[in-house]
């Protein structure tokens, strides 16, 4: 897919994701949102996937570290076609492959359990090793939520990735400021986020998290001995007015009237 | 007298011969590794070993992405941080998706000695066995840690290992090792104890004294907490009606209710429970510690006397 295309795609996304809280009644919009873009350049921009073969050794791996964007994930693996479209009207529902947080033992093309904030980045930087040390080039990809840096284990996983030199390591920071007691602030500051994980070991970049292009040019930008981090700006609830910087709409579902309201906001 | 030996040393000795034997065995540790004894995997194969530093919640998870990749990690550091420092890390990480990762923890119970209570950890058992899908083993000798650590890198699938600081002895039988197969090391109709880890060879010395007294103690070796043996366990509870549980563990929620939990609306029988009894540990020689907080040849006499 081509920029314009994906672009495109970002918008059936959201789509799928307003109706599949709906549907459940429960989930997390806010967070599901702000990480699409960044998503979609993975899936249809870098990485190498194989929809057919979940579990092909020549795939790359991605982890959604902040599990409770599930929404997206699911929605780019169900448009891929790692099974079927008609599993989202079962998301969060019981004997669902779609848990309310990514399950690898239900869903295929979940490489692991995700969710419990912290252990998403640790999980992924074992996997980054372990490719490594099998000698595999394969590359891991993980998203962390802001709020989520307030765990530290995201900083014990930190100090490891730099330790044993993973650069085939790719953290993404979705920074959209907002948690769910109020923003970042508020709850518990993160200071200078920049410098924090640049001083941990990481080649840090910092781009805009609904920009397809710049997401793809700091993936690609070729960092050797590191880690990368990309600092993704982005706006929590992005691309639905009502849901947009509302820290309400972490974690409540859109009622009928508003999921009408979102999808024509998001008209294809 | 029989030879002594830390079964954590023979946890140590019986890595490293597994990592000649499986390329895929691969080793985290948190800066204790001359303490858990996996430096001499260390030694030997140093580009599967990896140090996380002090920081057991991340080497738990990074050994569940290991896994991920085909590898086959033995995470290890003290009983008190591997199970319970990083509890939810071994059930979110490892235990929910069932990844494929040992967790071998050494310096288990009281007998950890002079660094006290806030390093002995009497709960662990009880943590993991909680969890669903772990397998929870507790080896009584240096050699039974060794068969222990084979048959956990063969099994699919999370396994707690459950390993001592202190020497201990080396027992003087051949005993088969099959997970979930409880042995049985002395014959007893009067009453049987179910014993596991340090408290094995603890018990055979009492079955050895009472039967001075014709009174026969069945000695069985429950080194497979979970999952559990029911089979053996009943044998033997209805044989003997007088049961005993033995354990270097709090009373709660280890082998003790283990071995309830099997016997419960089964039949009549008298049982007893021990084991440390919802007390922290303190500093202490391992002997001392273990009369302290009745865990002795004396204390099981008695026990099966008064039941």
């Amino acid at each position: 897919m081509n920029v314009k295309e994906m672009e495109k795609q970002c918008t059936i996304i959201r789509r799928d994701i307003i109706n599949m809280l709906a549907d459940a009644g429960s989930g997390h919009p806010g967070g599901s949102l702000s990480v699409v873009e960044i998503m979609v350049a993975l899936y249809y921009g870098k990485m190498r996937t194989n929809s057919q073969n979940p579990k092909d050794p020549n795939r790359d791996l991605f982890l959604l570290s902040k599990g409770h964007a599930a929404p997206c994930q699911y929605a780019i693996l169900g448009e891929m076609g790692y099974f079927d479209k008609a599993e989202f009207k079962n998301f969060r529902q019981l004997h669902s492959i779609l848990q309310g947080h990514p399950d690898t033992k239900k869903c295929p093309g979940v490489e692991a359990s995700t969710g419990s904030l912290g252990q998403g980045i640790s999980i992924a930087t074992g996997m980054a090793l372990g490719a490594k040390t099998a000698k595999k080039d394969t590359q891991v990809y993980t998203i962390l939520g802001d709020g989520e840096c307030q765990e530290g284990q995201v900083w014990e996983a930190s100090m490891f990735a730099a330790n044993y030199k993973l650069d085939n390591l790719t953290v993404f920071l979705d920074h959209n400021g907002l948690q769910i007691d109020g923003t970042n602030d508020e709850v518990m500051s993160l200071g200078d986020i920049h410098a924090k994980f640049a001083s941990f070991g990481y080649e840090v970049f910092e781009v805009d998290g609904h920009d397809i292009q710049a997401i793809l040019d700091a993936v690609n930008t070729p960092v050797s001995g590191k880690p990368k981090m990309i600092i993704a700006k982005t706006v929590k609830g992005k691309g639905v007015s009502f849901m947009e910087n509302q820290v309400n709409w972490h974690g409540a579902a859109p009622n009928e009237e508003q999921r009408a309201q979102a999808l024509k906001e998001l008209e294809v | 007298m029989s030879e002594m030996k830390a079964i954590r040393i023979a946890y140590g000795e019986a890595l490293a011969e597994l990592g000649g034997k499986n390329d895929k065995v691969v080793v985290l540790d948190a800066d204790l590794a001359h303490a858990t004894q996996t430096a001499k995997f260390l030694d030997k194969y140093p580009e599967r070993f990896f140090n996380c530093g002090i920081a057991e919640a991340n080497m738990v998870s990074i050994a569940a992405g290991l896994s991920t990749q085909g590898f086959v990690p033995f995470a290890s550091t003290f009983a008190m941080f591997g199970a319970g420092r990083a509890y939810e890390q071994v059930r979110n990480s490892v235990a929910y998706p069932n990844f494929n990762v040992k967790l071998a923890m050494t310096h288990a119970g009281i007998c950890v000695g002079e660094d006290g209570g806030s390093h002995q950890s009497i709960e662990d058992i009880a943590l993991m066995r909680v969890i669903p899908g772990m397998t929870v083993i507790v080896p009584c000798d240096a050699n039974e840690a060794r068969k222990a650590v084979f048959a956990a890198a063969d099994l699919q699938g999370p396994v707690y290992l459950r390993f001592a600081r202190c020497p201990s002895p080396i027992l003087d039988m051949d005993m088969p090792f099959e997970i979930g197969k409880a042995n049985v090391l002395n014959e007893g109709s009067d009453a049987v104890v179910f014993a596991c880890g340090t408290m094995v060879p603890i018990a055979l010395d009492a079955a050895k004294e009472l039967e001075a007294e014709g009174i026969k103690l069945a000695v069985v070796n429950v080194h497979t907490i979970k999952p559990i043996d029911r089979e053996t366990v009943l044998t033997y509870a209805n044989k003997c009606k007088k049961v005993i549980t033995f354990e270097e563990h709090s009373v709660i929620g280890g082998l003790g209710d283990a071995v309830s939990d099997v016997l419960m609306g089964q039949g009549s029988y008298s049982f007893k429970k021990l084991g440390v009894q919802d007390k922290f540990g303190q500093s202490g020689k391992p002997d001392e510690l273990f009369a302290e907080y009745g865990l002795t040849k004396e204390d099981l006499i008695a026990a099966v006397k008064a039941l």
